[in-house]
C-alpha cells in the first residue's frame, strides 16, 4: 500500500478546496486522528510477540504503526477537504427516485432473465471447469442468503422485532430435515417442508418468552436463544452428533432421478453423458425456486391483514392495540413466518451440502444476515438482494484475488480481510445511506398512484 | 334506572392506584348513547388514567366498568354476569362487557370503544389510507380466513378488502384529505393528523369514541371543524363520545354531559350549564397557582362570554 505523502495534500488543499481556517481546522482534526491510530495502536500493532523456544521476543513495528498513522493523517484531511463537503452538498435522494417506474419494471424483468439464465451464461463465459464455482459459490451460496435475507427481512424490516438469533432457524431447518431423513428415511421433498413447519414452530416456541420484550432486551434474548440452539447441537451427541455433525445426507432427486452415473440415474434417464454440472444446476434453479417463493409469499403477505399489522406493529405497538389487533399472535405470526422461511434455507443448505456441523451455524451467521437486512434497507425486497450480493459475492470476490500475492508477498491471504472489509462496508454504508440501499417503503395500497414513503417517516421499530 | 335507559359505559366505584399513590379514587359516572360527555379537570386530575382504565391499557385496582351494547338489557344482568367470572356474555339483545377483566385490544375489537391519544399515535410511514385500512384489521383477517384464503386470492376477501377501501375513502373525504390518501401520516400537517386519528378510529366501528385531548394544538377554525365533525359522529354514526378536554370552548359548545374529576375524584357531573356555575368546579379551577390562575379565569370568562352571545 502506498502512503501518500501528507506535506502534498496539504498544500493542493490549501490552493483549492478551501479557506485557509477550514484547512488549518481539518490539519489539526487530522493529527488528532493520527495521534489517535497511534494511541490505539501502540498496544495492538507497535508490538508483536514471537514465540521462540521457551520465551518470547518482543518485535517493533514503528515503520507500520508510523505508516498507518499517516495513511489515517492522509485519508481524514481527504475526508474533511473534499469527499465530506460534497457528499454533504449532494441533495437527499434516494436510488429508487431517479429510476422511472417503467425502467424500474424492465430492470426487475432483465435482471429475473438474467438469473434464470445463469447458469448457462456461466457455462458459456467460463467453461465447463470454470462454471462449477460460480453457478456453486456465487449462484446457490448467494441465493441461500438472499432467501434467509428475505426470511429476516420478515422478523426486523416488516414487524421491527430485532432478531440476532435468526441463525437457529436456519439450524433447525438443516438438522430436522437431515435427521429425518437419515433416521426416517424420507425423501428431500417431504423433508423440506417438515423442515419449514417445525422451524416455524420453534420461531413460536422463542416468541412467547420475548413478547413482552422490546429493542435490546429482545435482541439479547435472541441472541441467546441462537447460542442454546448451537450449543444443543453440540452436546447432544447421541442425536445430533456433536462437532462431528451428520454427513451422508441424501441428495435431492429430479422427481426420482438421483444425479449419479446410474442406469436409472438423471444422465442416462436423458441420454446425456454424465457431468456434476447438472445437479449443481438442479440445486441452482432449486434454490431459486424457493427464494422466489418467498419473495412471492412476502410480497403477498405485505397487501394482506397480517402483513399490514406488522408493519403497524413495526409503526406503533400502541396505536396497534387501541386498534384491536391482537399484538401477541401478529408477533408470533411474524416470528414464525421468518422461521419457516429460515427453515426451508436450512433444508436446502443440508441438501446441497451434504453434510452439516454446528460450526455452520455460528453467531457470526446471524450477524452476517442481519447486515444483509440492514444493508439492504430493513423491509425492502429488491434492497436486501441487492446487499446479500454485495455482501456474500464481495467476500467470495476476495478468494480471487490471489494476484495480490504478487504485490505484498506471498504470505498474503486476501480471504483474511474479510471481516475488516465488512466492518469497513458496514461503517461506509452507514455514514453513506444511513436508512440502507434502499430507503423509501412501497405502500401497500394506493387510491391513486403509489407513490415511495420517504425512510425519515417510516420507524425503525423497538422490539 | 329503567331499564330502557341502561347506559352505554357504567362506571362504578373505579379506582386505580400506582403504589402508594392514588390517581383514580372511587370514581363512578355514566356515559349514555347518542351523548358527548367531557371529562375535564385540572392538570394531573387523572383524566387519562380513567381513558387508560376504560380502553384496557391499565387494569384497574377496583371497581366495575359495564358496557352494554342494547339500551334495554335485563335488570341484574351486570350483576349477572360479574356473579359468572366471565368477561363478556353476548346475546342476541347485544352484547354485555366488562371491560375491567378485558385485554386493551379485545376492548376494541369485542366491545367495540375506540381512542385517540394525547400525543397523536398515527402509524407515521404508512400512507394515510393504510392508516384507515389497518384500522380494520379484524374484519379483513376474518374475510383473509387468518391470512389462507387472502393468499389464493378468495373473491370473499377481494369483496372485503373493497368495502374497507370504501369506507376509509368514505372517512378521507368526510375529513377532507382524500387528496392526501397515498401520501405518509407522518408528512400532514398537525391538525389533519388529529383528525386522521379520529377517522381511524372510527374505521373500528365503534360504539364509544374515546378522545384524548383532541382540541390540543388546533387553531381557532380547526378546532370549529373539529366540532362539527364530533357531532357528526354523535348524531349520523349513533357513535357516543367521551372526551377529555381543556379547550372550553370545545367542551361547552358540544357535551351533553359533563364530568368534573380532580385529585382522582369526582366534584361535578352534569349539563355545561349546570358545570359552569358550580361552586366545587370554580373553585377547582381557580384555586389553584397563581401562574395556572390567569389561563383558568381566562377559559371561564371566555365561556361565559360566547354563552352571552348567543343569548
Amino acid at each position: 500500500m502506498t502512503t501518500p505523502a501528507p506535506s502534498t495534500n496539504t498544500a493542493t488543499g490549501a490552493d483549492t478546496a478551501a479557506e485557509p481556517s477550514a484547512v488549518s481546522r481539518a490539519l489539526k482534526d487530522a493529527l488528532k486522528t493520527a495521534l489517535l491510530v497511534i494511541g490505539l495502536g501502540t498496544p495492538i500493532i507497535l508490538i508483536q510477540t514471537h514465540q521462540s523456544g521457551a520465551g518470547v521476543t518482543l518485535e517493533w513495528r514503528f515503520g507500520l504503526l508510523a505508516s498507518l498513522a499517516a495513511l489515517a493523517f492522509a485519508s481524514r484531511l481527504l475526508w474533511l477537504l473534499f469527499i465530506g463537503p460534497r457528499i454533504a452538498a449532494r441533495p437527499a435522494t434516494s436510488i429508487t427516485d431517479k429510476v422511472p417506474p417503467a425502467t424500474r419494471v424492465w430492470i426487475k424483468r432483465a435482471a429475473l432473465v438474467f438469473v434464470l439464465l445463469y447458469p448457462f451464461i456461466a457455462l458459456g463465459l467460463a467453461g465447463k471447469g470454470g462454471a462449477i464455482k460460480w453457478i456453486d459459490n456465487f449462484g446457490i451460496q448467494l441465493l441461500i442468503y438472499v432467501m434467509l435475507g428475505w426470511g429476516l427481512n420478515i422478523v426486523v424490516g416488516l414487524a421491527g422485532l430485532l432478531d440476532l438469533g435468526y441463525v437457529a432457524f436456519y439450524a433447525v431447518g438443516a438438522y430436522s430435515s437431515a435427521l429425518l431423513a437419515k433416521t426416517v428415511g424420507l425423501s428431500f421433498w417431504l423433508c423440506l417442508p417438515m423442515a419449514g413447519i417445525l422451524a416455524a414452530f420453534w420461531g413460536i416456541l422463542l416468541g412467547f418468552p420475548v413478547l413482552r420484550l422490546r429493542g435490546d432486551y429482545l435482541a439479547i434474548v435472541t441472541l441467546a436463544f441462537g447460542e442454546i440452539i448451537r450449543l444443543v447441537l453440540i452436546n447432544w451427541v447421541d442425536f445430533t452428533g456433536g462437532y462431528a455433525g451428520i454427513s451422508g445426507i441424501p441428495r435431492p432427486t429430479f422427481f426420482g432421478l438421483p444425479f449419479n452415473t446410474s442406469d436409472n440415474g438423471f444422465a442416462a434417464f436423458f441420454g446425456i453423458p454424465f457431468s456434476p454440472l447438472h445437479r449443481l444446476i438442479f440445486l441452482f434453479y432449486l434454490a431459486l425456486a424457493l427464494a422466489l417463493l418467498t419473495n412471492y409469499v412476502t410480497i403477498k403477505l405485505r397487501q394482506l391483514p397480517i402483513g399490514r399489522a406488522w408493519e403497524a406493529l413495526r409503526e406503533d405497538e400502541i396505536a396497534c392495540r387501541s386498534l384491536g389487533i391482537d399484538t401477541v399472535t401478529t408477533k408470533l405470526t411474524a416470528f414464525a413466518t421468518g422461521a419457516m422461511f429460515g427453515g426451508f434455507a436450512g433444508a436446502f443448505f443440508a441438501a446441497r451440502q451434504g453434510f452439516i456441523s454446528p460450526e455452520s451455524f455460528i453467531f457470526m451467521e446471524s450477524a452476517v444476515i442481519l447486515a444483509i437486512v440492514v444493508l439492504g434497507g430493513m423491509g425492502s425486497q429488491i434492497g436486501v438482494a441487492i446487499a446479500a450480493v454485495v455482501m456474500i459475492g464481495g467476500t467470495e470476490l476476495l478468494r480471487e484475488l490471489d494476484w495480490l500475492k504478487e504485490i505484498f508477498g506471498p504470505s498474503f491471504d486476501p480471504t483474511q480481510y474479510r471481516m475488516l472489509l465488512f466492518g469497513l462496508a458496514m461503517v461506509v454504508m452507514m455514514v453513506w445511506k444511513p436508512r440502507g440501499l434502499i430507503s423509501t417503503r412501497a405502500p401497500s395500497i394506493s387510491l391513486g398512484e403509489a407513490k415511495a414513503i420517504s425512510g425519515s417517516f417510516v420507524k425503525e421499530g423497538h422490539g | 334506572m329503567a331499564p330502557a335507559q341502561a347506559p352505554l359505559l357504567n362506571i362504578e366505584h373505579l379506582t386505580m392506584r400506582f403504589g402508594g399513590l392514588i390517581a383514580i379514587d372511587d370514581l363512578s359516572f355514566a356515559a349514555h348513547r347518542g351523548e358527548i360527555t367531557a371529562l375535564i379537570g385540572p392538570n394531573g386530575a387523572g383524566k387519562t388514567t380513567v381513558f387508560n382504565c376504560i380502553t384496557g391499557f391499565y387494569t384497574p385496582s377496583a371497581g366495575r366498568l359495564a358496557l352494554a351494547h342494547s339500551a334495554t338489557t335485563t335488570p341484574g344482568a351486570v350483576e349477572a354476569l360479574t356473579d359468572s367470572g366471565h368477561r363478556w356474555n353476548e346475546t342476541n339483545r347485544g352484547g354485555l362487557y366488562l371491560l375491567e377483566r378485558m385485554p386493551d385490544y379485545e376492548i376494541t375489537a369485542k366491545a367495540k370503544i375506540a381512542r385517540t391519544f394525547q400525543n397523536i399515535r398515527l402509524f407515521t410511514g404508512m400512507t394515510a389510507l393504510e392508516n384507515l385500512i389497518v384500522a380494520q384489521h379484524n374484519a379483513l383477517m376474518r374475510a383473509s380466513g387468518w391470512t389462507l384464503l387472502g393468499l389464493i386470492g378468495a373473491p370473499t376477501f377481494k369483496r372485503a378488502e373493497a368495502a374497507a377501501i370504501a369506507r376509509a375513502r368514505s372517512w378521507l373525504e368526510r375529513i377532507n384529505l382524500i387528496h392526501r390518501a397515498d401520501d405518509p401520516a407522518g408528512d400532514l400537517p398537525y391538525g389533519d393528523q388529529r383528525r386522521l386519528e379520529i377517522a381511524r378510529a372510527m374505521c373500528t366501528g365503534p360504539v364509544l369514541l374515546c378522545l384524548d385531548e383532541p382540541a390540543a394544538g388546533l387553531n381557532p377554525k380547526e378546532s370549529l371543524e373539529l366540532n362539527t365533525l364530533l357531532r357528526t359522529i354523535r348524531d349520523e354514526h349513533r357513535t357516543a363520545i367521551l372526551l377529555i378536554e381543556h379547550d372550553m370552548s370545545v367542551v361547552m359548545e358540544i357535551s351533553d354531559h359533563v364530568v368534573v374529576l380532580e385529585h382522582g375524584a369526582k366534584i361535578a357531573d352534569g349539563t355545561p350549564e349546570e358545570i359552569k356555575n358550580d361552586p366545587a368546579v370554580i373553585a377547582a379551577y381557580l384555586g389553584v397557582e397563581e401562574d395556572e390562575e390567569a389561563t383558568a379565569e381566562a377559559a371561564l370568562d371566555r365561556v361565559t362570554a360566547k354563552k352571552e352571545q348567543r343569548q
